[in-house]
């Protein structure tokens, strides 16, 4: 009895200081945010401070926040759905009309994700310059829809794997075609999986910063470009760096906060089912 | 209202012949039961009938239509699966109705066939509770009330009360027995239980290692069985087996020397043996009496009293064997005991597991069930 205690103590102080650890930079990144750019680099840093909203004014100022963002949720929640759209047919095949080869596939799929992007930024570049997509929305929604592919279509592969083959087959028997079959029955079964493959696609899209940097200048640019635009020209200014990226990521911090119920249960849902 | 026919279909999973040619004849309205071990193909042959597998070759027939090609929905046959495979995301009335929804039936006529098929099955109360808020009791009646509401040409079960407890087992054997006479449908049943077979079946096929053992109805199998594998299958208790030689044989019967010692003459064509063989002798516990003037004799090992029956694990000189007694014996363990059985109950069987061919045939052998409407009136509905 009490050594269950003890170890239930030791278990939640370590789940505390890893949460820690890994929220500090955020926590001390929003706290550089709301001081003047002199307190920002101050050794030693300073804990208590009068909290001021100059460098959100200034960043409010010098750019366009609203059309980042708006380019953000667009790219982000496009290449999502346009990923969900391509790899929920992929993964139906591996699933259930599975050949000796998909697990060399799937495998294969993944490796790409191994491969620095700077490695393959060249062609790509050249591609999107000769198709005219540089600097635009749909571009970007593409790319992003190719770098998450691999990892949605190997989560949507382990849960359809998971739904039991006669509810499957009682569907055919009941008279569903393939798509009625997916529609109806796969896809309503693993909404748990698929919402969290989703949020999960939306996440790793809104924070990419390498294919955005690269393939926008101004027109398509994320909130990654607007981050990045207040790093260089002048020198570093951390308070106001510090204020765009904490206006940058609380949207998805909220999103993330909102559904962490729902991620937790789509990630282990084969688990618990 | 359908005729099944099944010729030399065979079945291939890669290199293996999981079904090695079998030919069929289920007719109308009749309740036919596949029955066999474990893995003997029974489902595998059950889904090609189905359409949820495609047979390797052979034909199989739905009233006399080659339906090979025909997919699973459009050969108007309804499954209920050993694990229900109820959808879990909708209700009961939802997952009766599915079939109908997806065959764009109007809402309203949905409604009430599934109704209809819930009035049946007792499920009225339960239309809008999801699977998970029911037993598995529950669940089967929806399993097999989607069925209904789909009105197949034939219905098929594959094993759907191994799932349940064995009281609940009881109870939906006899359901699905009341089912079969009211809709008057053809049924196939697969099941491992030969007691659920014996039961419910008004034909039994008998599977091993993807062959037909025999077919034939209950009665017929348990008082002819064609060979030793049936014989050891059908009826419970197993039969007792035992070799025994041959003194003499000829078409009116064979003459054997039984353990102990004595001797007994089984009627049985024996046209084909000579005295010296060596043949298996079957008899069923339940044809073993206690007699003091008996030929064999063993000991009790064990003593197993049902109240109405009694069952006897006996050491005899021909293995362990159990005997069927009357619920009041007195006798106790470590008893000697006599015994005895009419010869006419043996069964031999010869070196190759093919039983002799019986003299007389049970006269309860072509006894169906019910009056078989079919044949005795022009109604069809
Ligand atoms: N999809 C399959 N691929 C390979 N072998 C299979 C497949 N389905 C069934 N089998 C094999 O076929 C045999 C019969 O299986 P099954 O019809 O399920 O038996 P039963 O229902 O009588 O227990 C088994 O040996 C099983 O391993
Ligand atoms: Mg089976």
């Amino acid at each position: 009895m009490n050594q269950t205690l003890s170890k239930k103590l030791v278990l939640t102080l370590l789940a505390w200081f890893i949460a820690l650890v890994v929220f500090f930079p955020i926590f001390w990144m929003i706290l550089t945010s709301f001081k003047t750019e002199g307190e920002a680099v101050a050794t030693p840093p300073s804990l208590f401070f009068d909290p001021t909203l100059a460098g959100y004014h200034e960043v409010m100022a010098r750019a366009d926040y609203v059309k980042f963002a708006l380019n953000s949720v667009i790219v982000s929640v496009g290449s999502t759905l346009l990923a969900l759209l391509v790899a929920v047919p992929a993964a139906y095949s591996m699933a259930f009309l599975p050949t000796p080869r998909t697990r060399g596939t799937l495998l294969w799929m993944l490796s790409t994700k191994m491969l620095p992007p700077v490695g393959v930024l060249m062609p790509i570049y050249l591609i999107f310059r000769d198709l005219g997509l540089l600097d635009s929305l749909t571009g970007l929604t593409i790319v992003y829809m190719l770098m998450n592919l691999p990892i949605v279509v190997w989560m949507l592969y382990t849960f359809f794997k998971d739904v039991p083959r006669d509810i499957l087959e009682a569907g055919r028997m009941d008279g569903a075609g393939t798509l009625q079959e997916v529609l109806y029955l796969l896809m309503p079964l693993t909404l748990p999986g698929i919402a969290s493959t989703g949020l999960l696609s939306v996440i790793l899209s809104w924070n990419e910063a390498f294919w955005s940097l690269n393939l926008t200048t101004s027109d398509a640019a994320p909130l990654t470009a607007f981050i990045a635009s207040f790093s260089s020209p002048e020198g570093l200014f951390w308070a106001k760096l510090s204020a765009a990226s904490t206006m940058a990521i609380a949207p998805i911090l909220i999103l993330g906060w909102m559904t962490q119920k729902q991620m937790v249960r789509g990630l282990t849902f084969g688990a618990v089912k | 209202m359908a005729t099944l026919e099944l010729n030399n279909i065979v079945k291939e999973f890669g290199d293996t012949q999981v079904i090695k040619g079998i030919d069929l004849e289920v007719k109308d309205r009749e309740f036919v039961v596949f029955v066999g071990p474990s893995g003997c193909g029974k489902s595998t042959l059950l889904r090609m009938i189905a359409g949820l597998e495609s047979a390797s070759s052979g034909d199989i027939k739905v009233d006399g239509q080659r339906i090979n090609e025909v997919g699973p929905a459009e050969r108007g046959l309804a499954m209920v699966f050993q694990s229900y495979a109820l959808y879990p995301h909708m209700t009961v009335e939802d997952n009766m109705g599915f079939s109908l929804r997806l065959a764009g039936v109007p809402r309203a006529e949905r409604r009430q066939k599934v109704l209809e098929a819930a009035r049946i099955l007792q499920l009225e109360n339960l239309l809008d509770r999801k699977p998970k808020a029911l037993s598995g009791g529950q669940r089967q009646r929806v399993a097999i009330g989607r069925a209904i509401v789909r009105n197949p040409s034939i219905f098929l079960f594959d094993e759907p009360l191994s799932n349940l407890d064995a009281a609940l087992r009881v109870q939906m054997r006899i359901e699905l027995a009341r089912l079969h006479d009211e809709l008057d449908a053809t049924m196939i049943y697969v099941t491992h239980d030969q007691i659920e077979a014996m039961t419910m079946a008004d034909k039994i096929v008998v599977l091993q290692g993807g062959v037909v053992e025999q077919v034939g109805s209950p009665m017929e199998l348990y008082h002819h069985p064609r060979n030793r594998f049936v014989a050891g299958f059908i009826g419970s208790p197993k039969m007792n087996f035992v070799d025994v030689e041959v003194l003499d044989a000829n078409a009116e019967g064979v003459s054997v020397r039984l353990p102990g010692g004595g001797e007994c003459r089984v009627p049985v064509d024996g046209g084909d043996c000579r005295p010296g063989d060596t043949l298996t002798l079957g008899i069923r516990p339940e044809h073993l009496t206690l007699d003091d003037q008996g030929p064999l004799s063993g000991k009790i090992v064990v003593i197993e009293r049902l109240g109405g029956v009694t069952s006897l694990y006996l050491d005899t000189e021909g293995g362990e064997w159990i005997l069927m007694a009357d619920g009041d014996v007195s006798h106790r363990v470590h008893d000697a005991v006599r015994f005895g059985f009419e010869p006419g109950r043996a069964h031999l069987f010869a070196e190759d597991g093919l039983a002799l061919a019986s003299l007389e045939r049970h006269p309860l052998v072509n006894v169906e069930r019910k009056e078989n409407r079919a044949s005795t009136s022009g109604d069809d509905h």
